[in-house]
C-alpha cells in the first residue's frame, strides 16, 4: 500500500487541527453576596475575583486534546481591556499556542450579539478547522455566542457537547439532551461546536506555567483591524435595564447558632418527622 | 398577518409540557400586542400533535416532510425561516431546551431578530419587548429589552409558564416546506441512553446532596459518613460530576435525576435553576449555604447560614450520641 492510500485509509494520523477558542472572563459569584451597583444595571464589581468563564475553561480543555491527539495548534482569543489579559495567561499556560485580545473601547462586551460579530470577525482574519467556546457563562448565561458565530461564518455548529471526535476529516459531537441522553450529530469542518462543562477533566495550572506564560505575547486588535467600524457594532441587540435580587417569598426558617446548637436542633426535627 | 408563532417539541410523539408553557408566554405576548398564537409542527407525520395543540392557541401551522422528522437544525432552520418571511410574526417562541439553545441563536442573526433567551416572564410595554430572566447563577433577576425590530426571538425556561387551554379550538393550518435540498452538513447519528452505574438516588427516602462548597473530593467521605448515619445516599449538583468526583448517575437535576425523598438535605449547593428543577418535590429540604442569599433558600423548608465544615462534623456527633454509638 502506497503512502497516499494509507492517508485516505487513516486520515487522522496526518490531520492538523487548527482551533480557535473563545473564552470570557467573569467574575466569580459562586461564594459571594451579589449586590447590585448605582446604575441599577450592573453588579458592584469591586473586590470581585475575575477567572475564566467555566464552560470557556472545559472549551479549551477539548480544545488541547484534540490538538495533542491529531497535532495543530490552539488559539485562545477573548474581548476586552487589560484585564482580559489574566484569562488569555492563562490558556497560555494550560498550553494554548497562541492568544489574541479583541480591545477596543467602543465594544459593548454585554450584548452577545455584538460579541459574536466581533469574534466571527475576528475568526475570518485566521485559518481555523474549528472554533470552540462554552455553552454559556457563569455571568449572564445567555448560551447565544457560539451559535451567533457560526451563523455570522456560515458553518455548521453543534451545541452543548459533551464528546468530540474526529474521524476521517470529519468531527463527531455527542450533545448532551434533557435527562443525560445525548445526541450523536457528525459536522464537515470547519466547523463551530459549544462545549458543555465536565466534557473532561480540567488541567490544573502551574504556577511556573503562568510564570512563563507571563512573557509570552498577546496580540491586541482593534475594531479596524478587524475591518468593522463602531456603526456596525454599537447599537446592543439586548440589554440589561434593570438587575434586581428576585422578589421571592420564601418559606424558609433559618436555623441559628453554635454549629453544636444547629445540629441539635436539625437532630430534633429529624426525629419529630420520623427521619431518626 | 400578527402572529404570535411558538415552535412545538416533541418527543416519543407527545408534545412536551416545555410547549405548552411556551404557548402560556406566547399566549400573554399575544394578547397584550393583539395578535393570534399559533403552534408551529414540524415533523415527518405529526397531525396527532397539531391535533393535541389545537386546544391551546388559534392556529396550528403544521409542516410535514421526512426530513423533519428528526431534530436537524439546519433543516428546521431552513423550515422556520422560509414561514417566518411568508407570515412574518412578531414574535418567536421556544423552549429554552437543547432545542433551543441550538436553534435559536442562528435563526436570530439570519433574520435580524433580537433573541431574549431563558425567559422567566415576557411583557410588551409602549411597543417594545421585555423579559425577565436570571443571571450569576440565579443570584439576581434581570429586565432585558430587546431593540425595536421586526421581530423579535424569545426562549423561556421549563417551569416558568402555567399552560391553559384556548377558549375555541385552533384552525390547523398545512404549509408546504421549501426546498430542503442542497449539502447536509450536519447529520444526526442517533440518540444515545445515559449509563447507569449502581446507586438509585431516585429511590431514596434520604439524600445527603453536595455542591460546589465540598471544596474538595477529599471532603466527600465527609458527607458519606452523614448519609450513612442518616440510612441516605449521597448526591450532588452537577459541578461535582463535571470534576469526576461521582458518576452521572448520582446527579440531580434537568440534566440529571428528578428526585422526592422525604429528607433531602444540601450542603454547599447554590441552587441553581437547573439543581432546583431535580429536587424542587422533596418532602423535606434542609439547606446549609454560607451565602444568605443563595438561591436554593427560596426553595429550602430550614436553612444554616454557615461552613458546611462545622454544620456536617456537629451533625455527625450529635447523631452519633443519640444513636449511643462513640
Amino acid at each position: 500500500m502506497g503512502l497516499s492510500a494509507r492517508i485516505v485509509a487513516v486520515p487522522g494520523l496526518w490531520l492538523a487541527l487548527d482551533i480557535i477558542v473563545c473564552v470570557k472572563y467573569v467574575p466569580d459569584v459562586s461564594s459571594t453576596e451579589l449586590k447590585v451597583d448605582s446604575s441599577g444595571r450592573d453588579i458592584e464589581r469591586r473586590g470581585l475575583n475575575y477567572d475564566i468563564n467555566e464552560w470557556d475553561d472545559y472549551a479549551l480543555e477539548a480544545a488541547l486534546m484534540l490538538r495533542d491527539k491529531h497535532g495543530g495548534s490552539v488559539t485562545a482569543v477573548s474581548i476586552g481591556g487589560e484585564e482580559a489579559d489574566r484569562v488569555l495567561r492563562r490558556c497560555l499556560a494550560k498550553g494554548a499556542d497562541k492568544a489574541v485580545r479583541i480591545g477596543d473601547t467602543r465594544l459593548n462586551v454585554n450584548d452577545p450579539f455584538t460579541v459574536a460579530k466581533v469574534l466571527s470577525a475576528a475568526a475570518r482574519k485566521m485559518s481555523f478547522d474549528l472554533i470552540l467556546t462554552g455553552v454559556q457563562a457563569n455571568d449572564d448565561g445567555y448560551a447565544i455566542t457560539g451559535p451567533a458565530i457560526a451563523q455570522h461564518l456560515n458553518l455548521p455548529h453543534a451545541t452543548l457537547a459533551k464528546k468530540i471526535e474526529i474521524v476521517d476529516g470529519r468531527v463527531i459531537v455527542n450533545r448532551e439532551l434533557e435527562g443525560g441522553v445525548e445526541e450523536i450529530v457528525e459536522l464537515d469542518m470547519p466547523a463551530v461546536i459549544t462545549v458543555q462543562s465536565g466534557i473532561v477533566e480540567l488541567r490544573y495550572v502551574s504556577v511556573l506555567g503562568i510564570r512563563m506564560a507571563m512573557r509570552r505575547e498577546i496580540k491586541v486588535m482593534s475594531l479596524d483591524d478587524l475591518g468593522l467600524s463602531s456603526e456596525e457594532v454599537g447599537e446592543p441587540w439586548i440589554r440589561v435595564e434593570e438587575l434586581y435580587a428576585p422578589r421571592v417569598e420564601r418559606r424558609v426558617e433559618f436555623v441559628g447558632g453554635s454549629p453544636e446548637e444547629v445540629a441539635t436542633k436539625i437532630v430534633e426535627l429529624l426525629k419529630r418527622r420520623g427521619l431518626l | 398577518m400578527g402572529e404570535v408563532v411558538v415552535l412545538a417539541e416533541q418527543r416519543g410523539g407527545e408534545v412536551r409540557e416545555i410547549t405548552l408553557e411556551a404557548l402560556a408566554a406566547g399566549r400573554k405576548l399575544a394578547d397584550k400586542m393583539g395578535l393570534n398564537l399559533a403552534a408551529l409542527v414540524l415533523g415527518s407525520v405529526v397531525e396527532k400533535l397539531a391535533e393535541q395543540l389545537s386546544e391551546y392557541c388559534d392556529t396550528v401551522l403544521l409542516t410535514e416532510d421526512e426530513r423533519l422528522a428528526q431534530y436537524n437544525s439546519e433543516n428546521y432552520q431552513r423550515v422556520i425561516s422560509h414561514i417566518v418571511r411568508e407570515r412574518s410574526p412578531r414574535v418567536l417562541v421556544m423552549g429554552h431546551t437543547s432545542l433551543g439553545i441550538d436553534l435559536a441563536p442562528r435563526l436570530a442573526v439570519e433574520l435580524g431578530f433580537p433573541l431574549i433567551t431563558d425567559c422567566i416572564d415576557v411583557e410588551f410595554l409602549d411597543g417594545r419587548l421585555y423579559a425577565t430572566r436570571q443571571m450569576y447563577g440565579g443570584k439576581l433577576n434581570a429586565r432585558v429589552s430587546a431593540r425595536e425590530a421586526d421581530g423579535y426571538i424569545l426562549t423561556v425556561r421549563p417551569g416558568s409558564f402555567h399552560p391553559s387551554k384556548a377558549a375555541g379550538k385552533g384552525v390547523v393550518v398545512r404549509l408546504a416546506p421549501p426546498e430542503l435540498g442542497g449539502e447536509a452538513r450536519k447529520r444526526v447519528k442517533g440518540l444515545v441512553a445515559p449509563t447507569e452505574s449502581g446507586v438509585s438516588i431516585e429511590s431514596a427516602d434520604i439524600i445527603v446532596a453536595i455542591g460546589r462548597g465540598i471544596g474538595e473530593k477529599t471532603n466527600i467521605p465527609l458527607a458519606e459518613e452523614l448519609a450513612k448515619l442518616l440510612g441516605g445516599v449521597v448526591a450532588c449538583s452537577r459541578p461535582i460530576v463535571d470534576k469526576g468526583w461521582l458518576p452521572p448517575d448520582r446527579q440531580v437535576g434537568s440534566s440529571g435525576k428528578t428526585v422526592k425523598p422525604k429528607l433531602y438535605m444540601a450542603l454547599g449547593i447554590s441552587g441553581a435553576f437547573q439543581h432546583i428543577m431535580g429536587m424542587m418535590n422533596s418532602q423535606l429540604i434542609i439547606a446549609v449555604n454560607k451565602d444568605p442569599n443563595a438561591p436554593i433558600f427560596n426553595i429550602a423548608h430550614y436553612g444554616v447560614v454557615d461552613d458546611l465544615f462545622k454544620i456536617i462534623p456537629a451533625l455527625i456527633k450529635k447523631i452519633k450520641e443519640i444513636k449511643g454509638m462513640k
